[in-house]
């Protein structure tokens, strides 16, 4: 009779044993994620809800989790998101409505698609959108005290007050670049950068044009500016036109001499070396926004013996044309130029405004640092 | 109205977009969306006027035998025939269009790209010349940080840790010098379009600034 039941155990009960194992309901052999919460996401325009769970306590088995919504709590749940193992947190902008109650359910899954049972459904939440961004906030603080140091620097300089403003060799050597174009009698290059009018780069070249043409109409020494942008080219039309109307030569504007080339960049920098091989100007300005074709620009114009200045905010060009000019007008330097050139007081108040406002950052840079050594995350946490 | 009325505009524009900065509210993002569409609509007339500029200057050299006229004649030519035939043949996927694109247009940009490897060749040979302290330091960091990035860098002095040192080069002191610099240029930014948007920087207005 032992004998009988060993076999039967060894038949039957096991195999039985063993499949159960197998076939036991998957949804629980993993424990689910829970504490599901979910929240309207703030400072955004409506429309999205942010949902975060505690992670299951094997997530290290799960491949990730699977998010469900649905407008009432027990039934109809959809499937509207999909995060990896690890992330807690997803935000919900699929066919989210403002101002409809929604409840959130999540649910681990493996890699074989193998499922957790579902989390307990969260309490009922309903987007919206916000007026006001809270997170800018230090923005909304630091911005009118930027505008006042700048307009106090302005007043002061209206005033009459001498405002020191440090050498900046590249635009000093403006002068000099313009000059030895008229005494070689070859013309001036002027690129306003590859950008359009509405990066704040191009602005400050078409700027730093009008001081340059105004130089070039003087002396009546020709300028040639290839254009990638049409309506940069249409700005520094108007600009060279004015110069040269300041400058009581309104023939000396030729309209063949500023011109649109082509909006390809690669076809843009062809076109230009070819410009600087054939005219062989004396002298090459580089003034703007540049991308990859800087060096090849640059290179091209050392190559053929002009004297270069380079100008441009795009730190990730700095090195070639610091290698291939001149001279280069770094970063901030370009958006002081026109102010340099002109010497215009309310200008020049503005530079002096911005060296204002440089003190301030630094200020909270060094305190931000001190705190910070010492434990206190105050200042730093003002700035996130 | 010549004067003021652009000054104007942009005034209201560059406060309407300061307000917009702060919130985050539909309406906010809808109207930041319509005037990004705004821009592309000014462009594409823009564009007609670029190409007029280019008829009218190879046109003037063509007209006026002026040196390498007869390159004009080429842009002429390219320009009507890729034209008529996108035109023909449309310009779907396996076009004569796309196949001009892809085996001519890119090919030649590819070109010009790679030109970019000899330039800083030759760039790189002038400047790394050890005459000043400044430049032998320039010098010595550049071949760290070469010999740092290649295998064969970093297998020859494995015990010198080269890429460690490199990513520090990268991560403080360059990364240093570029916040820097990023940091000026966005007070600069913030303090041009201040005196854009007050009038007291007018020089790109051109002929309306005065």
């Amino acid at each position: 009779m032992r004998h009988i039941k060993i076999i039967y155990l060894f038949f039957f009960a096991f195999p039985l044993f063993a499949q159960e194992v197998d076939t036991i309901p998957l949804t629980q052999k993993f424990a689910p994620p829970s504490d599901v919460r979910a929240f309207d996401t703030p400072n955004d325009a409506g429309r999205a809800i942010t949902v975060q769970w505690k992670l299951s306590p094997d997530d290290l088995l799960l491949s990730g989790y699977e998010i469900y919504r649905s407008e009432v709590p027990d039934t109809g749940y959809q499937y509207v998101g999909y995060m990896g193992r690890g992330i807690s947190t997803i935000r919900d902008n699929r066919g989210v409505e403002d101002n409809t109650s929604y409840y959130y359910k999540v649910r681990g899954r493996t890699s074989t698609y193998e499922y957790s049972e579902f989390s307990p459904p969260s309490s009922s939440v309903s987007s919206s959108s916000q007026w006001y961004h809270k997170g800018k906030t230090n923005v909304l603080i630091g911005l009118p005290l930027f505008i006042f140091l700048i307009f106090w620097a302005v007043f002061q300089a209206k005033m009459g007050k001498p405002l020191f403003i440090r050498k900046i060799a590249g635009l000093d050597s403006l002068e000099e670049a313009v000059g030895r174009a008229t005494e070689m009698g070859k013309p001036v290059l002027y690129v306003p950068g590859l950008s359009a009018i509405s990066d704040i780069a191009t602005i400050a070249s078409m700027n730093i044009l009008s001081q340059v043409a105004k130089k070039t109409a003087e002396y009546n020494t020709p300028i040639i500016v290839p254009n990638r942008d049409p309506i940069v080219m249409s700005v520094a039309q108007e600009v060279v036109k004015e110069a040269a109307i300041e400058k009581g030569r309104p023939d000396y504007y030729n309209p063949d001499r500023v011109f649109f080339l082509t909006s390809s960049q690669f076809a843009y920098a062809a076109g230009v070396c070819g410009i600087m091989t054939r005219e062989k100007p004396a002298t090459n300005l580089f003034i703007g926004m540049f991308w990859a074709e800087s060096l090849l620009l640059a290179e091209t114009g050392n190559m053929t013996g002009a004297i270069q200045i380079a100008g441009t905010d795009a730190v990730t060009q700095l090195p070639f044309f610091v290698t291939a000019c001149d001279y280069t007008i770094m970063g901030e330097e370009l958006y002081a130029a026109s102010a340099y050139l002109s010497k215009n007081p309310s200008l020049v108040g503005g530079i002096k405004g911005q060296d204002y406002n440089k003190l301030v950052i630094f200020m909270f840079l060094a305190l931000g640092t001190i705190f910070g050594l010492l434990g206190n995350n105050f200042i730093i946490n003002l700035f996130k | 109205m010549r004067r003021t009325g652009p000054l104007k505009l942009c005034l209201i524009c560059g406060v309407v977009m300061i307000i917009q900065f702060f919130i985050p509210h539909r309406f906010s993002k809808n109207l930041f969306e319509e005037a990004v569409h705004w821009l592309i609509v000014c462009g594409v007339p823009a564009l007609v006027i670029g190409y007029y500029s280019i008829f009218h200057v190879h046109w003037t050299k063509i007209r006026r035998k002026r040196e390498g006229w007869g390159y004009s004649i080429i842009i002429f030519a390219a320009v009507i025939i890729v034209a008529l035939i996108g035109f023909i043949w449309g310009i779907g996927e396996k076009s004569v269009f796309m196949k001009i694109y892809q085996y001519m247009t890119m090919t030649m940009q590819a070109t010009m790209f790679s030109l970019l490897g000899f330039y800083m060749a030759s760039a790189a040979f002038r400047s790394f010349k050890a005459r000043t302290p400044e430049a032998t330091l320039l010098l010595i960091v550049a071949l760290v940080v070469m010999f740092g990035r290649v295998p064969i860098g970093e297998s020859v002095f494995i015990k010198l840790k080269l890429p460690n040192l490199v990513e520090w080069i990268l991560m403080y002191p360059n990364m240093a010098a570029q916040r820097g610099i990023g940091l000026g240029v966005g007070l600069g930014i913030m303090a041009t379009s201040l005196k854009i948007m007050l009038g007291i920087e007018r020089g790109w207005l051109g002929g309306a600034g005065k």
